[in-house]
């Protein structure tokens, strides 16, 4: 707000950064993406007062699959534990691996695809050689491999499913790299003296940010899912440890007869993700100044 | 005589390796270039002129352009076997280049502001924020664009607009050696010469040397104090820009550029194009490189490589030469 107000004043007085995050503010849809994940995430990180970790486990025989009321706001499962709890306590998982995963693919994939496509030649070679090894192998499956190597727990499940993921990162990111290296500005900025990191990380990633931010939006929704085939397989965050996939694939017998037991965790991960689509957008718009507004 | 040369090149020879073919794209070049000199290098497209550039610059295509044998001293130093950590700060500080194309020589992505500001981070980090904001409005300034305009990104500029700001990072830390690479070839007559004006300005107030890489005699003829003609990665005839604009001795390639420019006081119903097309730069010339397409070409010419004849300041590489004492 401060700055729409002074910009009316100076055009000229903000840097990149500041017409960037100008740019997204002034975006509704964005706004909204934003807006609902800080409900999402507080609500989350609230879960300890308005629920409390016992209630996750905590089973009332006598109110098993009691549809949603004043005492249980989201209902109660097959073993009369609280949902609202669970998916509460569920979402601190569900959250936090899932971007934690998504963190560290992106980061990783973007260090090994951008370095494969601004160096070329030999490097590329030998790091896409690496990424083709990760891509041949289906991604389940390499994640259970990686955590039955590890061994089971919730850190391991992050690392596993991240490296997972690893290959379809730098695939993007080296493409992006790929077209935008040989452009003139690129070739100017060397000239006046930037070294490649600097290139790399001022120049070309954000003309090549748009792709890359999709995908890791969509990416996330089906992580969100992934953590949870992972559970149900027995690896990582397993049952009766709450987590919003986990919660419905346990679910799954009873979802015709209660659906609400599938609807909820199930419109909690829709939130999140179009959440994460909407933000995804805006950066990208936010991110090229020939957008209008 | 020895002169404050700011840049040596001696028989400089840069080759590209590709699948198929080496390609000789600048094959003995020699060049020195005075302090505060405003040199033109003139010649096709293909000659090897912008090969050129990047090899000062050490910015050639990676595993591609290799630079077989010569140097290049600036100062007196050896740029070629200068290590890339030394290399850094000499590009945009020392010597900086202007593109062909400003249309595509900003990025996108960056308020023009920043993209100035961003030289000045690079090399003058000693530099604070306002005294760097103000070095950046003063910079607007003097190439003419208001500096209110620093917030817009480079789309919301006309071409000729964009080429001052390219301008304005090249010289904003106050190089000593400016390489021009076609600087007005994109632009409209009108917005040539104010830039080429404007160039000029800066150029004297800055005392920076100029390399200025065209195939537009007639830019050179306004703006340069000395002219090197390029055939074929060589230099074949150099000179200051009076004795070979005088017309009265020139490389016969030199002169076949001069018929390609139409001359209203000439009666002449066509203009006379040289014949033939730019030399293979794959093949290796036994002889003179021009020989092929030239009128006075002999046996000779076929056979043996001709060496500059020189009269004071101007050279030609040509055999026609070899006996004449004044040209």
């Amino acid at each position: 707000m401060t700055i729409a107000k002074r910009r009316k004043k100076s055009l000229s007085e903000y840097s990149t950064g500041e017409l960037v995050m100008y740019r997204f503010r002034k975006n509704k849809l964005a706004m909204f993406g934003v807006v609902l994940l800080c409900i999402v995430a507080v609500a989350v990180m609230l879960a300890p007062v308005l629920s409390s970790y016992e209630a996750v486990s905590q089973m009332h025989v006598s109110d098993r699959f009691t549809a949603p009321n004043k005492l249980y706001i989201f209902g109660t499962d097959e073993f009369g534990r609280d949902l609202f709890a669970r998916v509460l306590y569920g979402g601190r998982i569900s959250l936090l691996c899932s971007f934690a995963i998504i963190g560290i693919a992106f980061v990783v994939g973007a260090v090994i695809g951008g370095a494969a496509g601004y160096f070329g030649g030999k490097v590329d070679s030998v790091l896409m050689r690496f990424v083709d090894m990760l891509m041949a192998v289906p991604s389940t499956l390499l994640a259970m491999a990686i955590i039955t190597a590890l061994g089971n727990g919730v850190w391991k499940l992050v690392v596993a499913l991240a490296i997972s993921q690893i290959a379809r990162f730098a695939r993007i990111v080296r493409s992006a790299v790929l077209t935008l290296r040989n452009v003139e500005y690129i070739e100017a900025a060397k000239c006046y003296g930037c070294s490649s990191l600097r290139i790399i990380l001022k120049h070309i990633l954000p003309n090549g940010i748009g792709p890359i931010i999709v995908s890791a939006t969509l990416c996330l929704g089906q992580t969100i899912l992934s953590i949870s085939s992972m559970g149900y397989l027995g690896l990582g965050v397993a049952s009766p440890t709450p987590e919003w996939g986990t919660i419905i694939s346990e679910n799954k017998m009873n979802i015709q007869a209660y659906p609400y037991l599938g609807l909820i965790p199930g419109i909690c991960i829709c939130l999140t993700v179009m959440a994460v689509n909407f933000i995804g957008d805006g950066l990208r718009d936010a991110f090229d100044p020939r957008t209008k507004n | 005589m020895e002169k404050d040369n700011l840049l040596e090149i001696s028989d400089l020879t840069v080759q590209y390796n590709t699948d198929d073919a080496v390609v000789h794209a600048v094959n003995h070049f020699n060049l020195n270039l005075v302090r505060g000199e405003a040199r033109g290098l003139v010649g096709e497209t293909g000659a090897g002129k912008t090969t050129l550039a990047l090899s000062i610059l050490r910015l050639l295509p990676e595993r591609v352009g290799e630079v077989v044998g010569g140097s290049i001293r600036y100062n007196g130093e050896e740029l070629l076997t200068l290590p890339e950590a030394e290399m850094l700060p000499l590009r945009g500080k020392k010597i900086s280049m202007i593109f062909q194309d400003p249309m595509t020589s900003l990025n996108p992505t960056h308020t023009v502001g920043d993209q100035i500001l961003e030289v000045l981070d690079l090399h003058f980090p000693e530099m604070t924020k306002a005294e760097k904001a103000a070095r950046v409005d003063e910079m607007m300034t003097l190439v003419g664009i208001p500096p209110e305009r620093k917030g817009s990104f480079p789309h919301e500029f006309s071409g000729g607009m964009k080429q001052r700001i390219v301008i304005a990072m090249a010289l904003v830390a106050e190089p000593e050696l400016l390489l021009a690479d076609e600087p007005t070839t994109a632009l409209d007559v009108t917005i040539q010469a104010q830039i080429l004006e404007l160039m000029r300005q800066l150029k004297e107030k800055f005392n920076t040397s100029v390399m200025l890489i065209t195939h537009d005699l007639g830019v050179v003829a306004q703006f340069c104090d000395s002219v090197s003609v390029v055939y074929a990665g060589r230099v074949v005839e150099s000179g200051p820009v009076e004795a070979v604009f005088e017309r009265k001795a020139n490389h016969p390639y030199t002169a076949g550029l001069f018929n390609c420019i139409p001359d209203l006081n000439d009666n002449q119903p066509r203009l006379r194009p040289i014949p033939g097309h730019m030399a293979d730069p794959r093949v290796v010339h036994e002889g003179c490189c021009f020989a092929d397409r030239c009128e006075f070409a002999t046996d000779r010419c076929r056979k043996e490589p001709p060496v500059m004849h020189t009269c004071g300041d101007h050279g030609i590489l040509c055999h026609l030469y070899e006996n004449k004492e004044e040209f």
